[in-house]
């Protein structure tokens, strides 16, 4: 250090300069900003639950199951992605579809949100396009296990994001929430 | 009789209500700052049917839960000391502001009141006194939780006051020695004086280099950052390591009070203290001859709120300083304060009596 640094109070006031500054800006910001003069904001802050930041096309969130046509599950009960899920958080029951066309349809189609990785293999792996990560949901919370359990009906109502990402399906309260 | 009294009563509740009102609110200023400092919005939530008031119900949210959380003691703590500590700290944080004047006489009921809670010939010792005792509260705590951390950290603020304290002592002997009084109304009615029939004879002019000592020491004296290695909230742990509840709380108002009393200090012994700058007893007398005629009372309300607006200023000074340096290493504000404060204090005594004697003026 030279003696300058030593001395520490030169470096000190720089300091002190800079905070300020940021300081007396900010402060002229949020003030113009409260009369309505100009738009700059005086923080970097979002204010999170009211204000949101849009999110990525390719953000992996909440699943939804896609549906036909007549609103039944697209999904023919393959395992697929049961299989690929390295979470193993997949569980189907499969069962005959009443369409000959169609080989098998889910009885159950559950995820459990709880161990769920969010990696998106089981996405990469459907064959028929049937399971999508696409709601831009991220908030799901529950106050039991049970509660992050989500069913084939669940996953079948929810609608994709538009296009800035935010999510057009209400966030889906806990079951075991009384509101 | 009951006159007397009930001016004595005001002027103590003034003060206190002054410094308790201004202790709570800087808990709201600190967040706030900081917070703008560094570009986030700051604490915004807490609300009363709906209404958020920029956050300011936040104070009244943590008095709240701090009076409503377990008060815990360690069994092994020393009953007495421990649940004497707290208050030890904060009372003799609360007393210290007495003898600051916020403003010059006022007649009341034909009797000149001085506005400073206690008139006392002494004042600047007084108030050292009781900021020193101050550290009693934290040893104390230290000592009684009965945990080697809480011990520690006693210890490193006992050592940090030691060092500090008598740089403040020996930094302000040249505002004592210019002004040949240790009462602080006189110290202030003598700043009032004007240089060259202009410029106001404050403190920071005559002794620039006692104040950047005396404020450095008097940060050192609050126990806040930088010099917050008594309690390092960040990481090391502190004094009142075992203390929860509003006994922790009242360690947290302690620091405030200490903010605003060193505040109150540097304004009169180095900013002119209640003075306006040209407001004479009579009104404005400016230098280039207008002479604005005021009523003694409107003079006496510009006077508090010149003490108010400068205290607030100095308050903004030293949390945008708390908000801006990193902490000193123990070892580091030890030598700051033996091997830097202490000697330049002395210098400035030694200098100032030179240029006293020079100038022939006693």
């Amino acid at each position: 250090m030279n003696l300058r640094q030593r001395f520490y109070l030169v470096e000190v006031l720089s300091g002190l300069a800079l905070t300020a500054a940021h300081f007396f800006r900010n402060m002229g910001r949020h003030t113009a900003r409260a009369l309505g003069r100009s738009g700059a904001r005086g923080a970097v802050t979002i204010q999170y639950p009211e204000e949101r930041r849009p999110y990525s096309p390719r953000l992996r969130s909440l699943h939804r199951l896609v549906r036909r046509e007549d609103g039944s599950p697209r999904c023919v009960a393959c395992m697929m992605c049961e299989t690929v899920c390295p979470a193993h958080c997949i569980y189907i029951v499969a069962d005959e579809h009443p369409n000959p066309e169609i080989e098998k349809v889910p009885r159950r189609f559950d995820i459990d949100l709880g161990k769920c990785v969010f990696c998106g293999y089981c996405v990469e792996a459907c064959p028929e396009d049937a399971i999508r990560m696409d709601t831009g949901i991220l908030e799901f919370s529950s106050y039991s296990r049970g509660g992050m359990i989500y069913t084939k009906e669940m996953l079948l109502s929810l609608e994709p994001a538009d296009a800035a990402g935010r999510p057009r399906s209400p966030i889906p309260l806990p079951a075991d929430r009384r509101v | 009789m009951l006159i007397d009294l009930g001016i004595a009563f005001g002027r103590v509740a003034f003060v206190m209500l002054f410094v308790l009102n201004v202790a709570a609110l800087l808990g709201w200023v600190e967040r706030k700052q900081s917070a703008i400092m560094q570009d986030r919005i700051g604490a915004n939530r807490a609300s009363i049917f709906g209404v958020r008031a920029l956050g300011l119900f936040h104070p009244l949210a943590d008095t709240l839960k701090m009076l409503t959380k377990e008060d815990f003691r360690p069994a092994r703590a020393d009953r007495l000391l421990f649940e004497l500590a707290p208050f030890v700290s904060v009372f003799f944080a609360l007393v210290a502001f007495a003898t600051i004047p916020f403003g010059d006489t006022l007649q009341v009921a034909g009797r000149v009141v001085p506005l400073q809670a206690v008139t006392l010939n002494v004042g600047i010792l007084y108030v050292f006194a009781m900021l020193s005792l101050g550290v009693y509260g934290v040893m104390m705590a230290g000592w009684s939780s009965a945990n080697n951390y809480a011990l520690l950290g006693g210890q490193r603020a006992a050592a940090l006051m030691i060092s500090a304290e008598i740089a403040i002592g020996a930094s302000i002997m040249g505002v004592v020695m210019i002004h040949g009084s240790l009462n602080l109304m006189e110290i202030v009615r003598g700043q009032g004086q004007l240089f060259w029939g202009w410029l106001p004879a404050w403190g920071i002019l005559t002794q620039p280099l006692a104040f950047v000592l005396f404020v450095t020491a008097g940060i050192a004296a609050t126990k806040r950052i930088p010099f917050d290695m008594p309690e390092g909230e960040s990481e090391i742990i502190g004094y009142f390591v075992e203390y929860s509840g509003m006994k922790f709380g009242m360690f947290l108002m302690t620091d405030m009070v200490e903010t605003i009393v060193l505040a109150g200090l540097s304004t009169s012994l180095f900013l002119g203290g209640w003075q306006v700058p040209y407001l004479v007893a009579d009104g404005f007398r400016f230098p280039w001859g207008a002479v604005v005629a005021l009523a003694p009372l409107v003079v006496t309300v510009l006077q508090v709120f010149a003490f108010i607006a400068k205290v607030a200023v100095v308050i903004f000074v030293l949390m945008l300083i708390r908000w801006t340096l990193p902490r000193f290493r123990y070892d580091q504000a030890m030598r700051l304060g033996w091997l830097g404060l202490f000697p330049l204090s002395i210098a400035n005594i030694v200098l100032t009596g030179l240029v006293l004697i020079a100038w022939g003026n006693p």
